[in-house]
């Protein structure tokens, strides 16, 4: 049942032809051309691509299922981690310990033996399906919890955040066998391919754009079926949602685990472009500013999530190096200027001026419900 | 009579020294006669014998002259001078910094000529005297901790050569607590030397068990070769001891947890008030808390400043002053930002984290990403030894603190008008405007009476974590927590809350580890929330969502 609109072949041709361009500009030309690509600016490229499928996954919780998740950063972190354990073991005895099955950091705390978790990483075949099922494991246990009993609104935020908190404090830990503190890093090759060859970066940073432009149909596909309309009726209706007959928590549960393999493959692919993973990718500031990149470019647009997490990043980039003290204030005021004037986002924006019509976004009317809305937010 | 009951003792291997000891010790239980008979106790003291000198120097120690400590501290340190030749009033003189006093009187002299002066030599033997007659000094001393100190410290090193040092001692002590330690000294210095009838060793069995810590435990397996049934006895206050600490260690843990559980209560009260009964989820409430520790910190610069005389009781003007700037900081929030998201919690949820990071960021920039120095009161340190706990001074306050605010708090909004008003709007907003309640009004003053207390907690929290921009992140998870497993919207669940917190985490912690008790909690939490939903004390009443 899906149906092509005009937003869907835009995207897609911006995400895939920006990257070809750019692939191609860093391959085919000459270093000294002025038209060159430089090479940081390729494995960048591919960092905001990941971070827009992280992105998309959090705007097709938050503003299809209303579901606003502080701790989107687990299931990225935890897809990176499992590609991280893929590239720990494919480094094998070039370590410096030169151990051939166990990784650096095992040998230095002691361990004289692979943990059973860490069995079969060593092949690609078994850590892609896992950069997967890990994630969607926890979120379908956490989500069949959460939703069953219907906790919602901002209780559910709050323990998203506990438990991004929780799993950064864990794997913290030395003892988890993750590499504690440092994480992992010095990563030698994918597949066969070295990671610090630039053709390398370029194919990832290929693949990413290609990953994100098939979760984004995906997401374009979910929401726009029949049961992407039934989601939009839990978000904006709970209740009146399940005395039609329907089942909320089944609906927001698969949304939930579905967002949560996105989020996966976006860490798998993030790990091998900036070449390490630590906990701190498990902050809960991560998942946090995650949300807000979905928030500026349009949340419940999904184009919008893309078009955040790059212009965002790219602000960050700029005033990190331009002017580091100003940062947190302006990422700080985009929080508040963007929930108070502009609650559609930039897509929305634009939407509203081309009059276009209205995007699926949630009736945010203040006024006189407000305070019952409130209330009612509460109670569930 | 005391060289006499020493017939029998075990010298040790160190024997100089050991004899020394009980030279000195016998001397001192002979000597107070003769010694308080001499007219000056500071005769022998110059002695060119190192035997004579090392009599005088205990001599001197327990004479009682309040000059005693001073002149054998300048003994030890080579400033005590003696007249070179013989006369019948030996002046002596202690050389200092400023030139010399004299020993007896400790009154500025004219410099004597150095021909006519010598050094007094201090051998070993006349310094291990000192250190003894120092020790010596402080069991006689007035001062009752002084005295309590010494008993200690020989209970400590339970030296059998003290015993009849202890013994007499123990026979001219009032204090009983005092009293108390020498007993045990006494006990521990009886069995260390091995001497001693069966009932006397039972009996210090006894008293060594009535201690109940780990030194008295350490002691008693150290001890061997006793008769049977002392050995019995050993072993039963052994297990004794141990059953003993197992008690106190659960009494310490539930102060502790009580403890943090004062520190969460802080954090939370003021977070009961926005987020409980406004329905506000202010991310923001960690940093109003570090503005309230950032105001002690500013308080205690501006009386250092300008009244000094006033250090120590910078905390009790910091207390408003810390309410006043978050109050009015919540209200202008409020003002603000918070009024246009009314109703839309996950939109006030981004913007408050946003206004977070910028109020970090302002405190980083201002006063920098260090910790500042703020200081504690005298009145605030030290610590309360109850049985086995030791309980901190420090930590009492908060909690009393705590329970102050909490009622402050309750008081306010059951009895105060601004309480009656905020129930009011909070119960029918429409209605109580109808009566002519300004609600604008009442919302901005709640929302900066939460604040405020968020500040008053940030004072209390300066005393006991780092002042950095970052304080207040370290609470906001843990109040939240706080206000969600009590019930929104009920300040008794939020008491109970916080204690509950505070003591689950402190019970998990010693075979968990402090990282996996914090990971246990969370976890706990998320099932307790599913379970319950509305907290331990949920609202009753027919709210039905949408």
């Amino acid at each position: 049942m899906m149906r092509f609109d005009r937003l869907t072949p835009i995207t897609l041709g911006c995400v895939l032809g920006a990257a070809v361009l750019l692939a191609a500009l860093n391959l085919l030309t000459p270093e000294a051309s002025v038209i060159h690509v430089p090479n940081f600016v390729i494995s960048l490229a591919g960092k905001y691509l990941c971070y827009a499928i992280l992105a998309l996954a959090i705007d097709l919780v938050w503003g299809y299922a209303g579901i606003l998740t502080l701790g989107h950063g687990a299931f990225f972190a935890l897809g990176g981690y499992c590609m991280g354990m893929y590239l720990m073991r494919e480094i094998g005895a070039r370590g410096v310990y030169a151990d051939p099955i166990l990784p650096d950091f095992m040998v230095f705390i002691g361990w004289k033996q692979l943990p059973w978790y860490w069995q079969g990483f060593d092949h690609f075949w078994f850590a892609l399906p896992m950069m997967m099922l890990v994630p969607a494991a926890l979120a379908f246990v956490f989500g069949w919890f959460a939703f069953r009993s219907r906790v919602s609104g901002v209780y559910l935020s709050i323990i998203t955040q506990a438990l991004t908190y929780a799993l950064m404090l864990a794997f913290f830990r030395n003892d988890m066998g993750f590499g504690g503190n440092n994480g992992m890093t010095d990563f030698k090759d994918i597949v066969g391919f070295p990671l610090n060859r630039e053709s390398t970066a370029t194919g990832l940073m290929l693949i990413s754009a290609g990953v994100l432009s098939a979760a984004f149909v995906v997401a374009r596909g979910m929401t726009r079926s029949r049961f992407g309309k039934v989601l939009i009726a839990v978000r904006d209706a709970e209740s009146r949602t399940r005395f039609l007959g329907y089942r909320p928590e089944s609906y927001k549960l698969t949304v939930w685990v579905v967002s949560a393999i996105i989020a996966g493959i976006g860490g798998a692919l993030y790990v091998p472009q900036v070449g390490i993973i630590n906990p701190s990718e498990f902050a809960p500031g991560n998942s946090i500013e995650a949300v807000i990149w979905v928030a500026v470019g349009g949340r419940g647009t999904l184009a919008g999530a893309i078009l955040g997490a790059i212009l965002v990043n790219l602000g960050k980039i700029w005033l990190t190096s331009a002017l580091p003290e100003i940062w947190l204030f302006a990422i700080g005021g985009l929080f508040i200027l963007v929930t108070l004037f502009l609650p559609r986002g930039i897509i929305g924006l634009f939407m509203l001026r081309s009059g276009a019509a209205r995007p699926e976004t949630p009736d945010n009317a203040p006024g006189a419900a407000a305070a019952e809305s409130a209330a009612r937010e509460l109670a569930g | 009579m005391g060289l006499a009951s020493w017939g029998g003792c075990r010298l040790r291997p160190d024997f100089p020294r050991s004899l020394l000891t009980v030279l000195v010790i016998a001397l001192f239980l002979a000597l107070p006669g003769a010694a308080r008979a001499q007219e000056d106790p500071f005769t022998d003291i110059a002695a060119t014998s190192a035997d004579v000198e090392a009599r005088g120097v205990t001599a001197l120690a327990i004479s009682g002259n309040p000059r005693a400590a001073t002149v054998l501290d300048a003994l030890r340190d080579g400033k005590l001078y003696a007249w070179k030749w013989p006369r019948p009033d030996p002046p002596l003189y202690i050389r200092t910094d400023r030139g010399y006093v004299d020993a007896r009187t400790g009154d500025p002299v004219d410099a004597p000529a150095l021909t006519n002066i010598r050094k007094v030599i201090v051998s070993d033997a006349v310094r291990a005297a000192i250190e003894i007659a120092e020790a010596a000094l402080d069991l006689f001393a007035k001062d009752v901790a002084a005295r309590r100190k010494a008993a200690e410290a020989l209970f400590l090193s339970s030296d059998p050569s003290a015993l009849p040092l202890i013994e007499k001692a123990l026979a001219g002590e009032q204090d009983s607590e005092v009293a108390r330690v020498l007993r045990e000294a006494h006990a521990a210095a009886l069995l260390k030397s091995g001497t001693g009838s069966e009932a006397d060793r039972l009996a210090a069995v006894r008293d060594l068990a009535a201690r109940a810590d780990l030194q008295s435990r350490s002691l008693l397996q150290s001890l061997q070769d006793q008769p049977a049934r002392v050995a019995a006895a050993i072993a039963s206050a052994i297990a004794g001891i141990d059953h003993k600490m197992e008690l106190w260690g659960l009494a310490e843990n539930v102060y502790y947890g009580i403890s943090l559980g004062a520190v969460l209560l802080l954090a939370a009260s003021g977070l009961a008030i926005t987020f409980g009964v406004m329905g506000v989820i202010n991310m923001a409430h960690g940093e109003m808390v570090m503005t309230g520790a950032y105001t002690t910190f500013v308080v205690q610069r501006l009386i250092a400043a300008f009244s000094p005389a006033l250090d120590q009781f910078g905390l009790l003007f910091a207390v408003p002053a810390a309410f006043v700037v978050a109050g009015a900081l919540g209200v202008l929030i409020e003002r603000t930002l918070i009024r246009f998201l009314y109703g839309r919690p996950l939109e006030t949820l981004l913007a408050t984290w946003g206004l977070s990071l910028i109020l970090q960021q302002a405190v980083r920039s201002a006063f920098g990403p260090t910790n500042q120095d703020v200081t504690s009161p005298a009145w605030m340190s030290g610590s309360i030894a109850l049985g086995g706990l030791t309980l901190t001074v420090n930590r009492l306050w908060i909690i009393l603190f705590a329970i102050l605010v909490l009622g402050a708090l309750m008081a306010t909004l059951r009895w105060g008008g601004l309480g009656r008003s905020i129930r009011a709007v909070t119960q029918n907003r429409r209605m109580a405007a109808a009566m002519g309640i300004r609600t604008p009004v009442i919302d901005a003053l709640t929302f900066g009476l939460g604040s405020g207390i968020a500040g008053m907690a940030g004072v209390a929290l300066s005393q006991i974590d780092n002042v950095s921009p970052n304080l207040g992140q370290n609470y906001i998870i843990d109040s939240f927590i706080v206000v969600v497993v009590g019930g929104v919207g009920n300040l008794w669940g939020t008491l109970v809350g916080a204690i509950l917190l505070g003591v689950v985490d402190k019970f998990v912690e010693p075979f968990a580890g402090a990282v996996l008790a914090k990971i246990l909690v969370l976890v706990l939490l998320i099932l307790f929330i599913q379970r319950r939903p509305g907290g331990l004390f949920p609202l009753k009443g027919r709210v039905a969502e949408a």
